[in-house]
Formats: structure tokens, sequence, C-alpha cells
């Protein structure tokens, strides 16, 4: 396994020579590149940091309806069952880019409730477009956590005079949370690699901005140093949380016989 | 077909959903023209990628401590970052350095071209963790007997490794390429004109947003279906009787 210090290192490594061929390639009355660089830096990394609070959002959004549509999955009714098995796979399905220009496109600038007038800004319609997925991916993950517990903890709980609701609540859900962490944890990387769509219906993000950045220095040796920056940023956020999934998933498995 | 495009044209003339592309023969090409060329996307990408797991999977199986880690490197790198700015780095920052092409006739690679490294990279990371897997699932038992009868390096990957692997890790397979295939959607992003692009390019001009945005979706749920459903033929027709539940 490579050591968690030697990936980043090597990616740092990988940026300051980019940096060093870029000085090469600059002309001689040019600012540095480094310093271009930590110039835009601070402006880059509040892009980042809104594409890591989106997603934050979209997660907690996503986890709200997906939860209820997981359970809605496991139910032994048909009538219950088949549309909300249709809703997962449809949203599942669908590239995320094209749910995301749907909402981006089909909600309306603001909402009247009463008669207080809501808007909507562009972001809120990007957190609503992204947790549609997101519901639809923890549905499938709270059904594979609820069944994957072993009948016999239906039936024990049963035989102690528990009703479905009651097993579900002390006995089911306790042990399946845990089991539903680390794919959690791993569809929250994979939204806030998803969080940078964003930028392509318009709003500043993180590539964005970088993109802004590169136009107005106009300097081509600067194109690759700044998206290796940008890369490194996202890098620097979702490999952690990867890694958590890793060390989740191995507690995970100590902790069951 | 006449009477279809009639009768679309008429319900959209009373007021009624505005399917262009069913009576608007401009439209219509355009839209099949991005269909195609999101196949081709998928299709390119797909087998590239596929070949980039095999790859590395054969490095990652072999005994260099240096390959281990090179490809270890790509996969967390490529797993890590999103695929949007893979590709805008591989489009604008790689290819804006890149020379044009002798005689003037436009870039060296095109956006097509981009798309097409990108997305092969970023799904052939996640191959790599797939097919090393399903080679790892191997028993060990078969492997020492394939040596035991003389089978050692490329031949034993090739005759018993891969076989054997890919049949387990296949739902996995299919699990990745059908999100490659979402995933060619982001070549809009560079302005590659695939399906996405023809029906935004569609939908500004003749502005039916909603019936332009139901046509997209049902596309790619067919798209998605297609490609699930020949995966699926292709594990059937390939399963080994009694080796697996």
């Amino acid at each position: 396994m490579l050591s968690s210090a030697a990936l980043p290192a090597t990616a740092a490594a990988g940026l300051l020579l980019s940096c060093a061929y870029a000085q090469a390639a600059s002309g001689a009355t040019d600012p540095g590149v480094l310093a271009a660089l930590l110039r835009w830096a601070p402006i880059i990394i509040g892009g980042v940091l809104l594409n890591i609070g989106i997603s934050i959002l979209a997660m907690a959004l996503g986890t709200v309806l997906g939860v209820p549509l997981g359970l809605l999955l496991m139910t032994r009714n048909t009538v219950t069952r088949a549309p909300a098995w249709t809703v997962m796979q449809f949203f599942r399905n669908t590239p995320w880019l094209v749910l995301l220009f749907y909402v981006m496109f089909l909600t309306p600038y603001q909402i009247e409730i009463g008669g207080l007038t809501i808007a909507l800004p562009a972001w809120v319609k990007a957190v609503i477009g992204l947790a549609l997925p997101v519901g639809a991916n923890v549905a499938e993950i709270v059904r594979g956590g609820v069944q994957s517990i072993p009948g016999t903890q239906w039936s024990a709980a049963e035989s102690l005079g528990f009703n479905t609701l009651q097993t579900l609540r002390m006995v089911i859900l306790p042990q399946a949370l845990r089991r539903m962490l680390p794919p959690w944890v791993n569809l929250h990387a994979v939204l806030t690699m998803a969080s940078s769509l964003i930028s392509v219906v318009g709003i500043q993000d993180g590539l964005a901005l970088t993109k802004a950045a590169v136009s107005a220095e106009a300097r081509p040796e600067l194109l690759v140093p700044m998206y290796l920056l940008l890369l490194l940023l996202f890098f620097a956020y979702c490999y952690p949380v990867a890694r958590l999934t890793l060390v989740l998933e191995n507690r995970l498995q100590r902790g069951i016989a | 077909m006449q009477g279809l495009a009639g009768f679309f044209q008429h319900w959209a003339d009373s007021g009624g959903p505005n399917f262009s592309i069913v009576y608007d023969q401009f439209d219509r090409q355009r839209f099949l023209l991005g269909l195609w060329t999101t196949i081709e996307l998928s299709v390119a990408s797909i087998v590239l990628s596929v070949v980039l797991g095999l790859a590395g999977a054969w490095v990652l199986a072999g005994p260099s401590r240096a390959g281990h880690a090179v490809v270890r490197g790509y996969v967390q790198f490529f797993r890590n970052t999103p695929p949007l700015v893979q590709l805008s780095f591989f489009y604008f920052a790689v290819g804006g350095l890149m020379p044009g092409s002798h005689g003037g006739g436009g870039p060296l690679v095109t956006g097509f071209g981009w798309a097409v490294i990108s997305f092969s990279l970023f799904a052939g990371a996640f191959n790599v963790e797939i097919f090393r897997s399903g080679i790892e699932a191997v028993p060990h038992a078969t492997v020492e007997a394939a040596q035991s009868l003389g089978y050692r390096g490329y031949g034993l990957y090739r005759h018993i490794l891969v076989p054997l692997g890919l049949r387990i890790c296949l739902p996995a397979l299919t699990n990745n390429m059908v999100n490659l295939v979402k995933t060619t959607t982001l070549a809009y992003a560079i302005g590659v004109p695939d399906l996405l692009y023809a029906a935004s390019q569609i939908w500004s001009e003749v502005l039916n947003v909603r019936e332009m945005m139901i046509v997209l979706l049902v596309s790619y749920l067919i798209l998605v279906a297609i490609l699930v459903w020949m995966m699926e033929r292709w594990e059937r027709s390939m399963a080994i009787p009694g080796h697996m539940a």
C-alpha cells in the first residue's frame, strides 16, 4: 500500500516542477510564476470551498430525500415498491449534468409562498440538481445496508415480541447504519468531484475561477500550473475522504465476526 | 413516417408539446449526429479504458515495485480528482501548449480526441482497481495448478488470470461502463458536438427546453439500457457452467 505521504509529496513535487518549467518559458519582464499562482490561489481556494460547501449541502438534502425512498424500496407492497424502484433507477441512470440542466432550466427564479417571494439563486438550484441523483444513490445504499443484516436478526426480534417498526428502530437500523457509512462517505467524495459540473451552468466555482484567472493573466505558460493547482486542491480534499472510507471499512470488518 | 411528422407538427402548432426533432429535418439531423458522436465517444472510451485497465492490472500483478508505485499513483490521482477538471486540464492546458498541425489545418488533437483521452484515463483508473480485484479473486489453488503445468508470466495472465478474473468482476465492470456513458456528457463543456450539445442547440433555437429535456433523458436511458443488455448477454454467454453460483 502506498504510504500516505508519498502521493501528496509526489503531487506537490509535480506542481513545483511545472512551475519551474513555466518560469523557464516566461519572458524576462513577466512576474514570477510562483508569485502569479500565489496571487490567484486565494480566489481559486475560495472557489474550491464553494464546491465543497455545495457538495455538503447537496449530500444533506440528498440523504433527507434518499432515506425515505430507500425505506419505500423495501416494503413488501408492490404498489409502494414499484414506483420507488422506477424513480431510483431513473435518477441513477441519467447523467448528472443532464439532471443539473433540467433543474437549472425548469425551476423558477423565485417562488411565492403566501405573500412572501423567495428568490432562488443559482447555487440553490445547483444544490437541488445535485441532490436528486445523490438521493437515488442513498436509497440504494440504505436498501443494501438494511438487506445485508441477516434474516436471523429479524426472526430473533420477532420471537422476542418486537413489531416491524420496533425491530427496524432498535435492532436493524443501529447495525445497518454502521454498514452504510463507508459507501455513504464514498458517495460524498464522488459528489464533491461531480460538483465541478456547476461551472458548466454558470456558477463561479473553482473551475470557472481558474479559467477566469488564466484568461486574466493571458500567459500561456501559466496554463499547466494553474490547472494542476486546481487538480491538487480537489485531490487534497478527496484523497483523505477516500482514505477515510478505507479506514471505516477496515474498522467495520473487525467489528463483525 | 410522413404521417408521424405531420402529427407532431400539428401537435406543436396547436399549442401542444413541440417535438421539433420529429418533423423538422435540420433538427433531426443535428440530433442524430449528436447521438452518433456520443456513441462514438462512449465506444472509443470504453475500449481504451479496458485496455488501460488490463495493462495496469498486469503491472500490479508483476514484480516491479516501481511499476506498482506508478500505477497506484495514476489510479489514486485519477480517482480523486473531478473528471471535468481533468478534461479541462487536457483540453485547455495541454492542448493549449501543443503546436498546431502542419499546414495550419487546426489543432493536432481535436476536442473529441482530448475527450476520448481524458475519459479513457479516468475510467481506466477505476478499471485497474476492478480488474485487480477480479484477478485477486481467482483461487490461489487454481494459479498454483497452472504454474505446476508450466504457465508463468504473460501466459499465466492471458490464459488463466484474465479469463477467470474477468468473469468475476463483470458486474462491477458493467457498472463502470454505465458511469462512463454518463460521463461522456462532460464533453459538452469543451464544445464536442455530443447529444447534450445538439439538444442545447435545438432548444436555444426552437425554445422547447422541456420537450428536449424529456427526449434527452429518454435517449440516455435507452443508451444505458442497450449497454447493460449487451453486457448481460455477454456475461451469460461467457458463464462457465457450475463454476460460480
